[in-house]
């Protein structure tokens, strides 16, 4: 028998704190991510100053630091360092994936479904109480001797091996993280399986659904692989094994092979969510069915599948075998056929649509044209020849953010816009909305396109003075007016911030489905009680039945007969 | 009352979430046991012959203990599909003693090697044998542990003929860790 929950009079502290309740978690992940967002972003503000500005004191904030990271202002190599780490290791594993996965998942997930809850709802509150100290731990070593992990996101032993205490505390949190990710798999998985409302079949779930479950199989499955290589390497960090030291016997190929087959997955984990959110928004606001449905689901799976076969694509300079090398290229370059469907499906949804420019559209068509950018790029890497050429440059860098913050972050953007009503009853200011996507898209692209200049004209990544290098000084120009794209790009998230913050306490109230859309969490009450709905709804339709001929309304929900 | 339990797929929701957990433990072990190959292929002219290192007739009793471990348990399971309870008790108490027994053993183990001068970091090997079983080590005191609860909460009339998938889950976790031993033993000891 399906039983109803009905709203149970909880403390303050069981309802919003230690909440088991999917939308409470959705949201502490949403804001927890939100704030390392930003964390993560000044740092990188900070590195892109010194980029352009070798030398000269950082301004306001170069006072604050202590002699270890900077001295009169002046940034030190080693923090330099650990600030390049830190920023790739915090928007990767505290801001993108956690958002994606953990907050829009968690929340949508069981209302898109018709579930009172997800399958494990404890679990789920184990999921984030375990993630949100993980930045905390690998933070913290900027306060230890000799500083914060500094060996690049990617930890390359023998260097991660070797580094100061930063580096175990870097490996801790990420450990924490990873075991985070996997209980939040097992719950989403077992969730979409086995919680479906009646009439959900599989192919009338939602593509944000269909992105989660398939991204949650890869998470399940790449994860504990990442989670072995961490062990084996705070091993040789602490208990003098020798796993990636070539002295004891060991090998850091090996390292580089563990990690990859976590990360590249990892990549997807970071961008397929995003697919599926996108597709929801742009399906709604064209008021047209998602074109090729079925196929969209293939085609993510399809990723997902290639996906893991593709690592080595990160290591063709490392030495490995050339043949290999081969191999992985053709696979790499299989996945555009995947993304170009996808590519054509979502313009074929918007083509001859009755399109609404909201805010979450516009940043869910930002999505479609950036990730053709970076897949474009991608291509590039792919192909061993050219990455010979571009590997560790500056190229690399433009591609990740292509597909990162081109990709993934505007389709958080495009989330946030298109649930916020649902998560709090309240609207985001629409005009606040434009500007900052304007702001953002407009200089998201001065900065990061740049780099592609930069990377063909030789510039290493992860450099602490491009003045030192005979081949780089005429570039230096570009180096500028990165930087000070970079910090508008900054100020152009104020609009967001303000809004966010704004819209949380006196935004425009509205009813539960203000974007007239079809999949069921419109169905549930704004914000949606626990247990989310009143009677469990049974579903007649697929989830995209926009502008049925014969109908007075433009919209079908999966619920009306 | 085990099938309000049961969702959409036709399978118990707690039985499913378990073995997705499966899924990625053995991608655990997967990287644990892959990473052991590769060293050991790349450092073949120093690798010892296993025997000449570990004593083996000791670990395959211990091997033996845990095999009848599983067995015990799947008798407690059969018991109290019946409606047995006792048989259910008295399985998941000799599953846990066998369980126990494992780790004495495992523990005296390690205390003779690393006497011998064989530790985590006196070799490749080294690090690797005691990696290995270390982590398997740890998912058999897990094991334990939940097993111990199992037990109790037998005793507290939390199973029936009814409702057993508390003592089934903890199943399929046990007989998991049961087969990476297996594979374990033959990896590291045998070959």
């Amino acid at each position: 028998m399906e039983h109803v929950h009905t709203e149970h009079k909880l403390g303050f502290w069981r309802k919003y704190v230690f909440s088991t309740d999917h939308k409470v978690i959705g949201v502490q992940f949403l804001f927890t991510t939100l704030f390392f967002f930003l964390v993560g972003g000044t740092l990188a503000l900070i590195l892109r100053w010194q980029l352009a500005y070798p030398g000269k004191p950082v301004p306001v904030l170069g006072q604050l630091f202590p002699q270890s990271m900077a001295v009169g202002g002046v940034l030190l190599p080693e923090f330099f360092n650990s600030l390049f780490t830190m920023h790739a290791s915090v928007m990767i594993f505290f801001a993108i994936i956690p958002i994606l996965v953990g907050a829009f998942a968690n929340f949508v997930v069981p209302l898109q479904i018709g579930a009172p809850d997800m399958a494990f709802p404890r679990l789920n509150m184990v999921s984030y109480w375990v993630f949100w100290p993980a930045p905390l731990v690998v933070l913290t070593g900027f306060f230890l001797q000799g500083g914060a992990a500094a060996s690049g996101w990617t930890a390359y032993p023998p260097l991660s091996a070797i580094e100061p205490i930063g580096q175990t505390f870097w490996i801790i949190g990420v450990l924490l993280v990873g075991s985070s990710s996997i209980m939040g798999a097992i719950n989403y998985l077992t969730t979409i399986l086995n919680m479906r409302a009646p009439g959900m079949g599989f192919f009338r779930m939602p593509l944000t659904t269909w992105a989660v479950f398939i991204t949650s199989i890869l998470s399940l499955l790449a994860t504990p692989v990442l989670t072995t290589a961490l062990i084996m390497l705070l091993f040789d960090r602490t208990m003098g094994t020798h796993f990636f030291l070539a002295e004891g016997g060991g090998s850091t190929l090996l390292w580089q092979h563990l990690f990859w087959f976590y990360s590249h997955p990892a990549v997807y984990i970071m961008i397929l969510p995003g697919m599926g959110v996108v597709s929801d928004v742009i399906s709604t606001f064209s008021r047209k069915p998602l074109f090729g449905y079925r196929m969209m689901v293939f085609a993510i799976a399809a990723i997902a599948f290639l996906g893991f076969i593709v690592w080595g694509h990160h290591m063709f300079q490392s030495g490995m075998n050339p043949t290999v090398g081969t191999t992985f290229m053709l696979s790499t370059m299989l996945i555009a056929v995947p993304s170009g469907i996808k590519v054509f499906n979502w313009l074929g949804t918007m083509w001859r649509g009755a399109i609404r420019f909201t805010p979450a559209m516009l940043n869910a068509i930002a999505f479609v044209s950036m990730f053709v950018i970076g897949g474009l790029s991608g291509i590039f890497m792919a192909s061993t020849a050219v990455d010979i050429f571009i590997h560790d440059t500056y190229f690399i860098v433009a591609h990740i953010h292509y597909v990162l913050f081109g990709g993934s972050m505007f389709a958080a953007f495009a989330g946030i816009y298109y649930w916020f009503p649902k998560m709090f009853g309240k609207k985001l200011n629409d005009l606040l909305g434009r500007i900052h996507f304007i702001g953002t898209f407009v200089f998201f692209n001065l900065t990061f396109f740049p780099m592609h200049i930069l990377g063909v004209g030789g510039h290493m990544r992860r450099i602490y003075d491009p003045m030192q290098y005979a081949h780089l000084q005429h570039l230096q120009p570009i180096n500028v007016f990165i930087t000070i794209s970079a910090f508008l790009l900054g100020l152009a998230q104020l609009p967001f911030v303000v809004n966010f913050i704004k819209s949380l306490f006196w935004g425009e109230r509205v009813d539960r489905n203000p974007w007239e859309a079809n999949t069921l969490e419109w169905v549930a009450p704004s914000p949606p009680p626990h247990g989310n709905f009143e009677t469990i709804p049974t579903v007649y339709h697929g989830p995209y039945e926009y502008s049925v001929p014969g109908r007075a309304k433009d919209w079908l929900p999966q619920n009306e007969p | 009352m085990q099938d309000a339990h049961i969702g959409r797929l036709g399978i118990d929701t707690r039985k499913l979430g378990m073995w997705i957990f499966l899924a990625s433990e053995i991608m655990f072990f997967t990287g644990l046991i892959g990473s052991y190959i590769v060293l050991r292929f790349a450092n073949l002219n120093t690798w010892p012959v296993p025997s000449t290192v570990l004593n083996i007739p000791l670990t395959a009793v211990n091997t033996f203990v845990l095999i009848c471990s599983s067995a015990t348990l799947v008798l407690g399971l059969a018991s109290v599909q019946r409606g047995y309870l006792e048989g259910l008790q008295v399985g998941l108490f000799l599953t846990v003693l066998l369980g126990s027994i494992f780790l004495s053993i495992q523990v005296k183990e390690y205390r003779e090697l690393i006497h011998e001068g064989f530790t985590i970091s006196s070799s490749i090997f080294g690090s690797c044998f005691f990696t290995l079983t270390g982590f398997h080590g740890a998912h058999v005191f897990a094991g334990v542990i939940w097993l111990t609860v199992v037990l109790i909460r037998s005793f507290l009339g939390y199973f029936t003929a009814e409702e057993y998938a508390g003592v089934e889950i903890v199943g399929l976790y046990w007989h998991f860790v049961d087969l990476v031993w297996i594979i374990l033993f033959t990896i590291l000891y045998l070959i």
